[in-house]
């Protein structure tokens, strides 16, 4: 039997109940949401049960707006065989924005994960190595954070003869 | 004067037995700007470690100023061995998310496009893991029909490498007759050329021995490890987005998917000449079902869609509403609907997929690209370890690793 978005739901409502939650089609694949101390446990149980053995994506978003959930990883995971992409997050406090790393179950995350610890400062507990990895080890902010804009392309206090600005 | 200190060696390293390598990051034999830091013994390699990151640029922090059609050239510049597969990549994310319909002759025309382009990148692959196991005539006799591609690019939107080529809707004009003449010429000529590049390399003894068993890596590996594309094909797994996820009418074109068993440069190398093949086929079937618009169908080359499409320069000087239009375009004031959407395509080296997250905005509010070589770079250490230098090289060019893509 083939996997729909209303068997998944229905399952991994079953396993988790509340824990799961905000199930959504609108954006063409299913996406939902469970509280961040539950992400390996959900991962878990759609590699095993559900076969979403393919993490597709794995990237942050920073929401300022939200309180207490201001940084989101959003992972895409794929079903190969019924072949069905699904989206899952989690949302963590900008204060204490502790993930646990999915690298036990997919050798991939461990780039995506460093990768979004470099841009968003998420930091994912138990990655056998997680440092920067596009920016410069000596960086001290995280650039993809809404509070890093870039730089006002009208300013005038920057002397630069050799671009011509200034 | 800042006095001078002794180099002080880490502990143990008198002692060690294996040596120190740095291969990169810009060395003639890793083709783009890779950085490892090998242990080797003799000229085997114990482990290594990456580093990347070189050519960073920030794209996906510059799209969140910038308008959709402003983002088309940034991605240009991440596989710029097939940027216009990024292209169209993006249009058709931009299009899903906003929920235009595209004609099917510009579906077609797309696929033409797209499918120069991945000839185009697997011809470089291919001849590069040729020049990397000494064998240059066939890089440098492919080079002409790389030639021939841009060309056609050329004709079709101005320029050869970073194309900027199509619009959210279509295409900015319509096809010339050159560009179909150019095209004719190439589905005449390359074939053959094809078939003697596979001659040269395919039962090549040296080049078999050279690329068997090295470098590969199981299925189940390689999916942990997030490959797709070809290179997940050579290690057997048919999983292509053009035909899991069909985008641009790819549902309505035959075509097989070559896979490979043991995931090996060779493996690799036969998958992206068997795709080529394809290629070949499917660019024609489209060429057929371009041919077969008559009147005024087979002078569609755009969507309708005046939020997103400019107007012809004649209506905006001419016409009040494309004036309007065009400036509104121009200025980014059109507010994007809120919402998110994943939008993938069959890349050059891989699944290409674009994360868009709009707020209701006039730019993404976060745009992230999957790069497929970035994922699967992680493997490198253990396709490798354990193995000689010299097929360290190799495996890196059969990779397809493109430097633009990896580091975004």
């Amino acid at each position: 039997m083939s996997l729909t978005y209303t068997t998944i739901q229905e399952k991994l409502e079953e396993k988790f109940g509340e824990q799961v939650s905000l199930f959504s089609t609108d954006s063409g694949i299913l996406s939902f949401e469970s509280p961040a101390a539950q992400n390996l446990k959900v991962m878990q149980f759609l590699f095993d049960e559900l076969g979403f053995t393919f993490l597709t994506d794995l990237c942050g978003v920073n929401y300022p707006d939200q309180k207490d959930a201001e940084l989101v990883v959003v992972y895409h995971l794929h079903n190969f065989v019924d072949n069905i992409r699904l989206r899952y997050s989690v949302a963590v406090p900008v204060a204490q924005p502790d993930v646990f790393t999915a690298t036990k179950l997919f050798e991939s995350a461990n780039w995506m994960e460093r990768e979004t610890y470099d841009f968003f400062g998420i930091n994912f507990i138990g990655h056998p190595n997680l440092k920067r990895i596009l920016n410069v080890d000596e960086m001290d902010y995280f650039p993809l954070r809404k509070e890093f804009p870039l730089e006002d392309q009208t300013r005038i206090d920057k002397d630069d003869e050799m671009f011509g600005r200034g | 004067m800042e006095a001078h200190h002794n180099i002080v060696l880490p502990e143990g390293s008198i002692e060690k037995t294996t040596t120190t390598l740095n291969l990169g990051p810009t060395h003639p034999a890793t083709h783009g700007v890779f950085q490892n830091i090998m242990e080797i013994d003799g000229e085997r390699v114990v482990s290594t470690e990456q580093s990347v990151g070189f050519i960073h640029r920030a794209f996906e922090k510059l799209a969140e100023r910038r308008n959709l059609y402003q983002i088309t050239p940034i991605t240009d510049r991440l596989n710029y061995c097939s940027s216009p597969i990024n292209n169209m990549g993006w249009h058709i994310t931009c299009e899903r998310f906003l929920k235009v319909e595209t004609p099917k002759r510009v579906d077609y025309l797309r696929i033409i496009i797209m499918e120069l382009a991945r000839i185009s990148d697997h011809l470089i692959c291919n001849s590069i893991v040729g020049v990397d196991t000494g064998a240059y005539t066939g890089f440098l006799y492919v080079m002409q029909y790389r030639e021939l591609i841009y060309e056609i690019y050329e004709e079709v939107c101005g320029s050869r490498l970073t194309t900027n080529i199509g619009r959210i809707g279509g295409f900015e004009r319509n096809f010339t007759n050159t560009a179909f003449t150019k095209l004719e010429k190439f589905l005449n000529e390359y074939p053959k050329v094809l078939q003697e590049f596979e001659n040269l390399f395919t039962r090549n003894r040296i080049f078999m021995e050279r690329t068997q068993g090295t470098g590969g890596i199981s299925a189940a590996r390689a999916m942990n490890y997030g490959f797709t594309g070809p290179n997940l094909r050579a290690a057997g797994v048919d999983y292509d987005v053009r035909v899991a996820h069909p985008y641009s009418s790819y549902q309505d074109l035959d075509f097989s998917i070559p896979v490979g068993t043991t995931g090996d440069n060779y493996d690799r190398f036969l998958v992206r000449n068997a795709e080529m093949w394809q290629s070949i086929s499917i660019i024609k079937q489209a060429y057929e079902k371009v041919q077969s618009f008559k009147g005024t169908e087979a002078e569609i080359f755009h969507a309708d869609v005046p939020e997103y499409y400019l107007p012809k320069k004649e209506d905006v000087y001419n016409n009040m509403e494309a004036l309007i239009w065009h400036f509104k375009i121009i200025m980014g004031e059109i507010d994007l609907p809120k919402g998110q959407i994943y939008s993938a395509v069959e890349g050059g080296n891989g699944e290409l997929g674009f994360y868009l997250v709009s707020d209701g905005g006039r730019t993404p509010f976060r745009l992230h690209f999957r790069r497929p070589c970035f994922i699967y770079y992680q493997a490198y250490p253990e396709l490798i370890t354990g193995g000689m230098l010299s097929d360290a090289v190799v495996t890196m060019s059969s990779l397809n690793l493109i430097a633009g893509e990896l580091d975004a």
